[in-house]
């Protein structure tokens, strides 16, 4: 009971990292009806600017929202520049646009920050929180900063007449346009709040994995799963799919004798593919009803 | 997801639209030639050159692979690494555990993918679009760490993979091992290249685009949609699945980490470049996987990757539907312009 209770938690703490993911992949999903292959790798660079930030002397936090701040203002200018004139190219043009982006940034921050390991400060320390074992006050402080996050979007889509704007946008384009409102500065909006959310991921992530230019790959590849898994029209779904995996993950390598350790991913991402046999639009997810 | 409908559209570049009626004659000239130059290439070029290019041929027909099933078929498939390293196991595990001869490792590599493929055709039906594309990529994630898998090293070599040796040329012929290889390999491209073209000409191959264009609509007219896309997945499997086995054979070796994700990818941005639907554009996206990298490899050692990216971004942007699109594009507008000018 012990040991479950303690691989849980693990799990939870791991699952967080992917919930900050899933949750940033649903933001653009909704947004611009893509999947962002590049999230991971703008994160990473916001991180990166946040270190060089702190290096530089700034304290923490004021590092921490001109990271912000910037990686909101480079969503917006990547969305204008690079992806606008995709607009109206074959779907998967603009996926071609994306690996491109993830190759220019990957190849980017090795190339200014190089490739070695860089420890990164947590605002939240590593003490084990309550005096357990289970858990850390990083941890912790991840899990709160997602479910304040997942809140705050919650509020913003539900109550504010920009995220009303911001959904409709994404919901019916044509329809949005009509009653006035601007659509291409809508998926401009959320590219960069995107790339915020991306952001303090990034940057929540990096004192756990350590900041390198790959560090988001294998975070992005769960937050992914776990979006999908949760449904990629529901935030909350998505967040909930993250802790999800992460818990899946761990109880795979934990109790599944012989295989578990070595194919915990291809476990975990087995389980997903079994849940979306059953649910084909995710767990939370709504099924779209297309007309003849 | 309420955008579904819509998606399957653009995806379509159909391949019937067709020119001018003088370009069907223009098209045999043109394949003839480029057969042509095919043939004489090995003996203008030497050693790697030919090598590269056999694997570009062989980038090539993995490409077509994923182009039946995501440019006719309209299914989307990060995965199709995981084919061609399904493909290139097979055909290692035959001739380097079991003496094979390596012609007889294709067809064997072929069925195994067919099969594969057709299996996971099956779970995939019932999803669409991003959901699929997860699927599709927890396969090319899963299978180098399958290949690592110690229950599994007897046959797999674990983190070492196998060392595949290369045939030799049949003694009659006055050619080199590698020259030998891409002649082998053009064949095999040559045969299935003609049997894609002939598939997607047939009725068959009408009723796996019409369940692209518009899948409510063709299941409506009796196709029988869940068979035609589980066997469009499964030939796409068998496609990638001999690539990878020529690849193996060329490159002598094969360990679980050529097999990443990033390999599925590699062959999506060639599709896309090449021309979603295109044939022959699935030969100019090997061309770009193969030489690109090597080229901004070339331009800055450390940026290698950005200058990709940036290379990416132009062809994109240049020829936002690929390079079959734009070579379309073109012979429209010079058709057009001949037909402007008053006759004589």
């Amino acid at each position: 009971m012990q040991l479950l209770l303690q691989q849980i938690m693990a799990g939870l703490a791991n699952g967080a990292i992917y919930a900050l993911v899933a949750l940033a992949v649903v933001m653009i999903y909704q947004a611009i009806d893509h999947l962002n292959f590049a999230q991971g790798e703008m994160a990473t660079f916001s991180s990166f600017l946040a270190w060089q930030l702190i290096a530089w002397g700034l304290p923490y936090w004021a590092a921490f929202f001109t990271a912000v701040i910037l990686s909101f203002a480079a969503g917006v200018a990547i969305e204008r520049v690079l992806f606008r004139p995709l607009h109206h190219a074959p779907i998967l043009a603009s996926l071609v646009g994306f690996i491109a982006l993830f190759s220019i940034l990957n190849s980017g921050d090795g190339y200014l920050w190089n490739y070695t390991i860089k420890t990164f400060p947590t605002p939240f320390g590593t003490r084990p929180l309550f005096g357990s074992a289970l858990i850390d006050t990083h941890e912790a402080g991840m899990i709160g900063v997602t479910v304040l996050l997942l809140a705050l979007l919650y509020l913003f889509f539900r109550r504010t007449r920009l995220g009303l704007a911001m959904r409709a946008a994404a919901a019916n384009p044509d329809s949005a346009r009509l009653v006035g409102i601007r659509v291409g500065w809508m998926t401009a909006l959320g590219w960069g709040m995107a790339a915020a959310i991306g952001a303090v991921a990034g940057m929540l992530i990096a004192p756990v994995v350590f900041l390198e230019p790959n560090m988001m790959l294998g975070a992005l590849l769960y937050g992914f799963a776990g979006a999908v898994l949760g449904g990629l029209s529901s935030p909350g779904g998505a967040v909930l799919g993250g802790f999800a995996v992460g818990i899946i993950e761990n109880l795979a390598a934990t109790y599944i004798p012989y295989v578990g350790r070595d194919l915990k991913l291809t476990i975990a991402l087995i389980v997903i593919v079994a849940v979306l046999m059953v649910r084909p639009a995710g767990l939370f997810g709504r099924s779209a009803v297309s007309r003849v | 997801m309420t955008t579904q409908p819509q998606e399957a559209v653009p995806l379509a570049p159909a391949q019937t639209r067709g020119g001018p009626a003088a370009w069907p004659a223009l098209r045999h000239w043109v394949m003839i030639g480029a057969i042509a130059i095919a043939l004489v290439l090995p003996f203008v070029f030497h050693g790697f050159v030919v090598f590269q290019l056999t694997l570009v041929m062989i980038y090539g027909l993995a490409i077509l692979g994923l182009n039946l099933l995501t440019g006719f078929n309209g299914q989307f498939s990060l995965g199709h690494g995981a084919f061609y390293g399904l493909g290139a196991y097979v055909t290692a595990i035959l001739m380097q555990r079991w003496g094979v001869a390596y012609y007889w490792t294709l067809p064997a590599a072929g069925g195994v993918c067919f099969l594969v493929g057709f299996l996971f055709g099956l779970p995939a039906l019932r999803l669409q679009g991003l959901y699929l594309a997860l699927a599709t990529f927890a396969l090319a994630v899963a299978l180098p760490q399958l290949l690592k898998f110690h229950g599994l090293e007897h046959w797999t070599g674990g983190v070492q993979g196998i060392v595949v040796d290369q045939p030799d040329p049949p003694s009659f012929l006055p050619i080199d091992a590698d020259q030998w290889l891409y002649y082998f390999t053009l064949a095999v491209v040559l045969i299935l290249f003609a049997g894609a073209a002939n598939l997607v000409r047939s009725r068959t191959g009408r009723a796996i685009m019409a369940i692209r264009d518009h899948p409510i609509a063709a299941s409506a007219m009796g196709i029988n949609a869940p068979l035609y896309k589980t066997l469009t997945f499964g030939v796409s499997a068998l496609y990638t699945g001999i690539a990878g086995a020529l690849g193996a054979i060329a490159v002598q070796f094969v360990a679980p980490d050529s097999f990443n994700f990033l390999l599925s990818i590699s062959f999506l941005v060639g599709l896309i470049i090449g021309g979603m639907g295109s044939l022959p554009g699935c030969l100019f996206g090997g061309l770009f996987v193969l030489y690109v990298p090597n080229i901004a490899e070339s331009v800055s050692r450390g940026l290698a990757g950005a200058v990709y990216g940036v290379i990416m971004l132009l062809v994109i942007f240049v020829m936002p539907s690929g390079a079959a699109g734009f070579t379309r594009l073109v012979i429209a507008r010079l058709s057009r312009s001949r037909n402007r000018q008053p006759p004589a």
